[in-house]
């Protein structure tokens, strides 16, 4: 019997969370959390493309000299992405393992259907296939520089201009970015359900934080391509 | 009225079932849901045929034995339980699909009925206060302030049907899990289990094979009894500061 | 055979296990005569449970508490669904919380006085004794009742007492003391010490050697019957109020396991005590089910009342002030519309009966609200009853606020059951009966808030403590199998009843018969009752008897779920018991309680008791299904409450 079993033995707290649906919806909300942040700040960074080529490649070399003296140069950049590796997989793998129990969980369908659950709520599973797969190609674009055959190391805003100068992939960038919007509006608001924070008296400020934080960095991030195709940044 | 009748019927667990349709006359929009299926069933004997199984008891909305999902919505149209729903909440010449409840952690036990056990065990391993017969203190010797105990009976209400679990698209029985937690935790006589409650009842409900919650917010929607999907919210709460306390 | 109604009196019964002495020590008394079983000697002996409701549950949580080893059964799905769950009003208790004069010794006065002097003095004692043990319990278990701002319990009176008494949790508090109840026996099944089989009925009893040694039951989702020893059995299966098809009883309440235990030896005690409430929802048509009661806490402030001309169909607002009679206010001016259940319910009968009765069928009478609202405010009217006025509408469609509310009496309760003693011992040694299956503590009518104070005293406090005696003074070290004579000779009839259902293959079905049975139960042994009518009664059940077994039609096997199979083999039990409540009803020539007698009446037409003729209860003995049975006599002493005439006018 599960109550004898458990009594005994004392868990880790990871391994508590880990182990259970709860914890694993925590593990996705904390790291969920993380990749916000990142987001907010990447998006700020982003929007100094505005101020010219100058500006943008300083923010860009800057990154890399964070902490200097007392890091090593780079050390922030990756320590930076050693910690989203980390979101990214936990929040990925949980979502992956999480999802795989739900669809065993209900394995036969109603026959009378009746769709009701919201847009951003329908779509958090395979808004964040097209993420996960967005964020590597991203990285692939615009990072290592592989997929950006004009690309040149050590010049970030020309590599940018470069790269959204492709209709394909200036497309693709704002579909992903629209994904975000609505994986960023449910997964908010759900993340502080999860994490305990939300009450009714509440619910209201966390929609609209959650709204307002979706449309702030899909704007955010879809101004950039959209200048570069407008030829506003050039 | 008269109405055409889609049933899900199967035989037992290990059959195969499928949906069979009946034409109903006759009908009062008077008649509950469930005193139409009992029309049916007179007529189904009748005719020597097997009558539509399903749970019911009570017919006041107490029991929490019915468990229709009709026109893919658990207890029907209206916010309460299928022997409360009228016909009245229904067209003459409709046609109304009549399903099961339908989650892995409840299996179909004869066309409309399900087992439900894996709730009895959720409760089992942890939704109780230990207080053995004779040893409780005087009522009054720990008053409860007003609306934590308001709070306590707002989610003692839940009927224990499972349509949150019916509704649910992961089949995920938060709800019924935080219900119980909810009540229970508030409260000063269960303070003293009060981490122990939810790490254990929530291994329980996973290891039921109920879903996970993705707060799509169906399972609220479809509960008879108005039980918030906050309280989900505030189970998760608790949960996170059990494991973090760990257990006592 | 001698006809059924030339019944035989027996020899008396009486009560042997209450002490002698005081009435406030006999309970004290008792528990300390009582042998005691070691406990370490306790998970040895097995305990049978039937039924998992306030009585039954709590019996089940508090005896494996003690460490014996419980075998509990229940045909619910699960054992929170019992039908405890749907009382509304509150329970009872002697706290006195609010300084106004209540004690131990008042509710004890009051609930012999309520029960118009057909209870026995010692076990109510002990019911109100018991009464405040029970809210602490419930309280240190989590139930959640109404609270003052103070954070301390609230009371409200109710039933007509002048004491604030009943404790409460909204219009659910049975709902809230069964969950508390299921919730302890939860504890007990995860600890392995209840072993619990739901949807499993009890069909048959075992009596080896004169004492109760275990059960046969059926598994409702596989059919298969199984037998289940034990060294005690317990019934705490309910009341059979559903032997009136309509009834507030939950549609598969039953009478089977009390009834197959009087069959075999166990005596059944004032089965004509029924109790029918005067607020429920009127039936809308024949397609009708069940009756749902509504709390009788609207008498407080609606008025009832009913055209004064026949056949006045006019809607209700169009009648005019003059033209309306509040027959309640009418009659019985100094009480009104607060008369006891069993004034107001025949009251509305009568005036049904005489053509006055309103909405469909002329069954129901108006509860008006409006004088309220425009003394209150429809506002205030809401805070106190906006959850039954939401019932209501959700039920019937009209919006209470602006249409009067119909009602009309319906069988709520059965203060009848299985006769037993002080310790809750039937008549067949090693039988308990716990809470409304058996007749101990109401007489011959139940005030209001105290069935679930009955059901939880009997199982969380009384029988934990007398079946110890028992289980001390016959230790049962041999062991039954399952080729005893006696068990094969139960497991034989059960079979070849269920058999003998399936295989009729008639043309009528279960509900035909039970439909018809209620009708003709509600008619003639309703609400008044005649001697011509009850003899009617006792005429007719015999044909429908024979009937059924003629023209019943039960698909499907016995060994699959087959809800019409259940349904059938119930009602071959209720076609019995209804003979046994006619017979009791007839022999008991006066006026008591929920018993009315039309022969039996003080000339302003209120019930008149006849003690010095019937002031005993009525045990009957099982002989044969048809055979007259033979009637054992308890006296009832009364030391301390001294039987007066009831007067409300």
């Amino acid at each position: 019997m599960a109550l004898d079993t458990r009594t005994e033995r004392r868990p880790s707290f990871a391994g508590l969370l880990w182990r259970s649906t709860v914890g694993k919806k925590t593990a996705m909300a904390v790291s969920g959390v993380v990749m916000l942040l990142y987001l907010v700040a990447h998006m700020m960074g982003n929007l100094k493309i505005f101020f010219g080529s100058d500006e943008f490649n300083g923010y860009a070399h800057w990154l890399r000299t964070v902490g200097e003296p007392f890091l090593h140069h780079e050390w922030f950049l990756w320590i930076a992405r050693v910690v989203l590796l980390a979101a990214v997989v936990t929040h990925g793998v949980a979502a992956f393992q999480l999802s795989r129990r739900d669809i065993r969980a209900r394995p036969s369908k109603y026959v009378h259907k009746k769709p009701r659950q919201s847009y951003a709520t329908r779509t958090m599973r395979w808004g964040g296939v097209i993420l996960a797969l967005f964020i590597v190609w991203h990285i692939l674009d615009l990072t290592t520089l592989t997929v950006n055959p004009r690309a040149e190391a050590g010049h970030p805003y020309q590599n940018l201009i470069a790269s959204f100068d492709r209709w394909p992939v200036t497309t693709l960038y704002i579909v992903a970015m629209l994904a975000l919007g609505l994986h960023v509006r449910h997964g908010f608001w759900s993340a502080a359900q999860t994490l305990g924070v939300g009450s009714a008296a509440r619910d209201r400020v966390l929609k609209t934080v959650a709204n307002l934080l979706a449309l702030v960095l899909t704007a955010g991030f879809v101004a950039v391509p959209v200048a570069v195709v407008t030829g506003a940044v050039s | 009225m008269k109405l055409t009748l889609r049933v899900w019927r199967q035989r037992d667990a290990d059959a195969d079932g499928g949906m069979s349709t009946y034409d109903v006359d006759g009908i009062s929009p008077d008649m509950s849901f469930l005193e139409m299926l009992d029309t049916l069933n007179e007529e189904l004997i009748l005719k020597g045929d097997d009558p539509v199984a399903f749970d019911h008891d009570c017919r006041e909305g107490i029991c929490g034995a019915c468990s229709l999902v009709i026109n893919g919505e658990a207890h029907g149209p209206e916010r309460t339980t299928s022997c409360q729903l009228h016909m009245r909440s229904f067209r003459d010449g409709d046609t109304i699909d009549v399903e099961p409840w339908r989650a892995a952690a409840f299996p179909v036990v004869r066309d409309l009925v399900v087992d439900r056990s894996a709730f009895d065990r959720i409760i089992q391993s942890g939704g109780y206060v230990t207080a053995p017969t004779g040893a409780a203190p005087e009522a009054h010797a720990t008053p409860v302030p007003k609306p934590d105990a308001d709070f306590a009976f707002e989610h003692a209400e839940c009927i224990g049907c499972g349509a949150c679990v019916a509704a649910c698209p992961n089949g995920s029985a938060m709800l019924f899990t935080s219900a119980k937690v909810n009540h229970l935790n508030v409260l000063p006589q269960g303070a003293p289990e009060r981490e122990t409650r939810v790490l254990d009842m929530v291994a329980t409900m996973d290891d039921e094979g109920f879903g996970g919650c993705t707060l799509a917010g169906e399972c609220a929607t479809a509960c008879p009894k108005g039980i918030p999907l906050f309280s989900i919210t505030k189970m998760n709460r608790e949960y996170v500061r059990a494991a973090r306390k760990g257990r006592r | 055979m001698t006809s059924y109604t030339e019944y035989a009196t027996g020899e008396p019964v009486a009560d042997r296990k209450a002490p002698e002495g005081p009435v406030a020590d006999r309970w004290d008394t008792r528990r300390f005569q009582a042998k005691l079983v070691n406990p370490a000697n306790r998970r040895k002996h097995t305990v049978i449970v039937v039924g998992t409701g306030l009585a039954g549950g709590s019996a089940g949580a508090t005896l494996a508490e003690q460490g014996y080893h419980v075998v509990q059964f229940c045909y619910q799905d699960s054992p929170r669904r019992a039908h405890s769950i749907a009382a509304q009003g509150g329970i009872n208790a002697a706290k006195n919380y609010r300084n106004d004069g209540d004690s131990v010794h008042r509710l004890f006065y009051d609930t012999v006085k309520g029960g118009d002097f057909r209870a026995r003095e010692s076990n109510v004692h002990r019911l109100a004794q018991i009464s405040v043990e029970i809210i602490d319990q419930c309280v240190a278990q989590g139930v959640p009742f109404a609270r003052e701002y103070g954070g301390l319990l609230d009371t409200r009176s109710f039933g007509g007492v002048q004491v604030s008494r009943t404790f409460y949790a909204r219009g659910q508090t049975g709902q809230q003391l069964l969950l508390g109840a299921y919730q302890a026996l939860s504890r007990q099944i995860a600890a392995g010490n209840v072993e619990m089989h739901p949807r499993t009925e009890m069909l048959d009893l075992i009596v080896v050697a004169g004492r109760a040694r275990g059960i046969v039951a059926r598994d409702l989702v596989t059919g298969r019957i199984d037998t289940y020893f034990a060294d005690a059995v317990v019934l705490a299966s309910g009341g059979y109020g559903n032997v009136f098809y309509l009834s507030t009883n939950a549609m598969n309440s039953n009478a089977t396991a009390i009834w197959r235990a009087h069959r075999r030896g166990a005596y059944f005690a004032n089965p004509c005590f029924t109790q029918i409430h005067p607020t429920c929802i009127p039936r809308t048509g024949d397609h009708q089910s069940k009756l749902t009661l509504m709390s009788e806490s609207l008498r407080n402030d609606g008025r009832i009342w009913v055209p004064k001309e026949k056949g006045d169909d006019r809607p209700p607002h169009k009648i005019p002030e003059a033209e309306r009679d509040y027959y309640l206010e009418r009659i019985y001016p100094s009480f009104g519309n607060l008369v006891p259940r069993d004034i107001a319910s025949r009251a509305a009968k009568n005036v049904c009966d005489e053509g006055r009765g309103v909405g469909p069928g002329g069954q129901g009478v108006y509860l008006d609200f409006a004088d309220a609202i425009a003394r209150m405010g429809r506002k205030a009217v809401e805070d106190k009853y906006g959850n039954l006025f939401d019932m209501y509408e959700r039920i019937t469609a009209e919006n209470p606020y602006e249409v009067p509310m119909r009602i009309y009496p319906a069988v709520h309760y059965t203060m009848g059951g299985l006769w037993v003693d002080y310790d809750l011992q039937t008549t067949v040694p090693g039988l308990f009966a716990v809470g409304e299956a058996n007749f101990s503590d109401h007489g011959a009518n139940r005030l209001g808030a105290s069935a679930l104070m009955q059901g939880l005293a009997d199982g969380y406090f009384v029988l934990p403590s007398t079946i110890n005696d028992y289980l001390a003074r016959n230790p049962h070290h041999d062991e039954i199998t399952a080729d005893h004579p006696a068990v094969q000779e139960a497991l034989a009839e059960t079979e070849d009843q269920l058999n003998l259902l399936l295989s009729v293959d008639g043309d009528r079905t279960p509900d035909s018969f039970h439909r018809e049975l209620g009708e003709l139960m509600w008619e003639l042994c309703g609400m008044a009752r005649t001697e011509s009518g009850l003899r009617k009664a006792l005429d007719r059940i015999p044909q429908i008897r024979e009937e059924f077994w003629r023209r019943i039609k039960v698909p499907g096997t016995g060994e699959e779920f087959n809800q019409s199979l259940e349904k059938a083999n119930r009602i071959v039990d209720y076609l019995e018991l209804a003979e046994l409540m006619c017979l009791d009803a007839l022999h008991r020539a006066e006026s008591c309680g929920g018993h009315f007698r039309e022969e039996s009446q003080t000339p302003d037409g209120e019930a008149e008791r006849r003690d010095e003729e019937f002031s005993y209860a009525a045990a009957w003995e099982f002989t044969g299904t048809g055979a007259a049975p033979v009637l054992h006599k308890e006296d009832l002493v009364f030391e301390y409450v001294h039987p007066t005439q009831r007067s409300y006018a």
